[in-house]
């Protein structure tokens, strides 16, 4: 390696201007619909569920100005945009409350790992972006077999979304007692 | 599947997740160390972006918020460079997203009240592909420092904050690039979380006479570097190598 990567800064309270811009006010920027809002272009295979949660600090008080990606397989396990699915999400934090929400479709399991997505969150006082991965609670035969899950030992539970009436939700807690796994990507 | 190795990252390169002079990172910063594992596709694939739906202006911030006829106001510049991998090689076709205050240090974003006057002609964000020799570049207007509240008396040095995507997700980077010789960059405690001076040094745009359009616009140099990819292929890796 002939160069050092370029040294990560924070995204800062105002990322949504580049990454969101009508969620930070500018309606009309790149026609008016914020990149990654929409997941789900067509008629994809696959079961389809809202992603939900929220990501809280170390007192316990919600990201309200959290930005979360999302990339994640098709409903077959392959990666890549295929027949009405982008596989890549991005979503900001409720301004009010923190909840965040990806409309998308469950991941079929990727070379022999349990369905998975992975998680890339950015916000003010976040240096270097984190990785973490979100699996299903209804996959426990899978997730029992995962490698990363495995790794994760008795904090694994952190990465396991859990069955709501509309998909599957998970927290994320950046520090503290159920402090979320965060992955060294 | 054959995919390039991506490779690990320096995190003592890097700023550490807690940086107490830098007040939001206290509560913000996990307590344990991140979790090693080795890649998968998951993290070697990421989203692909082609010119489909990059508009002709997205990468020209003095217009593409502008009334007709009109430009953003503040000192033009071109902001340029290419985007490399670590070893040196150029990244083409990927998407290249920055935003940024005006000239007078204020954000477009309905939670900035700085007292600072918005620009009417001036949004603050824009975008582009890199080219096929990672070349980007977009024009705009040199931004103004602004305070913030982070405790005594705060100001950002004049900054664009830039967001990269590469091959494969693990390369995903979010930045800040700085402006030679700004005498707020050794004061920043969001810079001087980067534990060395190097690592800062790579973030300071030079001014690049050789760009500038006499009598038009000034020009800035800043290249992004992205995790290195090698050539070998993951899944047929001798072990030990």
């Amino acid at each position: 390696m002939v160069l050092k990567e370029s040294a990560s800064q924070t995204a800062g309270p105002y990322v949504h201007i580049g990454c969101v811009p009508s969620f930070a006010g500018l309606e009309d920027m790149y026609g008016g619909v914020d990149p990654g809002s929409v997941m789900v272009t067509g008629e994809p295979a696959g079961r389809r569920i809202a992603f939900t949660g929220a990501v809280f600090d170390g007192e316990g008080a919600p990201l309200c100005d959290a930005l979360i990606e999302v990339w994640q397989a098709d409903g077959q396990g392959n990666h890549g945009p295929s027949n009405g699915f982008t596989g890549w999400g991005r979503q900001p934090s409720d301004g009010g409350t923190g909840a965040f929400r990806f409309d998308t479709i469950k991941p079929g399991a990727v070379d022999g790992q349990a369905p998975h997505l992975s998680l890339w969150i950015v916000a003010r006082g976040i240096n270097l972006g984190l990785h973490t991965r979100a699996y299903f609670d209804d996959e426990a035969e899978a997730n029992a077999a995962d490698s990363v899950l495995r790794l994760a030992g008795e904090r694994a539970g952190t990465m396991i979304a859990r069955t709501t009436p509309e998909g599957f939700h998970m927290d994320i807690y950046l520090q503290g007692d159920n402090e979320t796994v965060f992955l060294d990507v | 599947m054959t995919l390039p190795e991506i490779a690990p990252r320096d995190r003592d390169w890097h700023p550490p997740a807690l940086a107490p002079a830098y007040r939001s990172s206290v509560l913000r910063a996990p307590r344990h160390a991140p979790l090693r594992f080795d890649h998968t596709a998951s993290e070697l694939t990421g989203p692909v972006f082609g010119q489909d739906g990059i508009g002709p202006d997205d990468a020209d911030l003095l217009i593409n918020y502008a009334r007709p006829g009109e430009t953003a106001q503040g000192a033009r510049i071109v902001v340029h460079g290419r985007l490399l991998d670590e070893g040196g090689r150029p990244v083409p076709g990927k998407l290249i997203e920055i935003w940024q205050a005006n000239a007078g240090g204020r954000y477009r974003h309905k939670k900035d009240g700085y007292l600072a006057p918005l620009d009417p002609n001036f949004g603050g964000c824009g975008r582009c592909v890199t080219g096929p020799d990672g070349a980007y570049a977009f024009r705009t207007v040199a931004p103004g420092p602004y305070p913030w509240p982070n405790g005594g008396n705060d100001w950002r040095p004049a900054h664009i904050h830039f967001s990269v995507f590469g091959d494969g997700f693990a390369q995903r980077l979010i930045t800040q690039m700085y402006f030679e010789g700004d005498p707020h960059i050794p004061l920043c405690p969001i810079v001087q979380s980067i534990p060395r001076a190097d690592a800062v040094d790579r973030l300071v745009a030079r001014l690049d006479m050789e760009a500038t359009v006499p009598m038009d616009i000034r020009a800035y140099r800043f290249d992004i570097v992205l995790r290195g990819r090698d050539a070998t292929i993951f899944e047929n890796r001798m072990e030990g190598t």
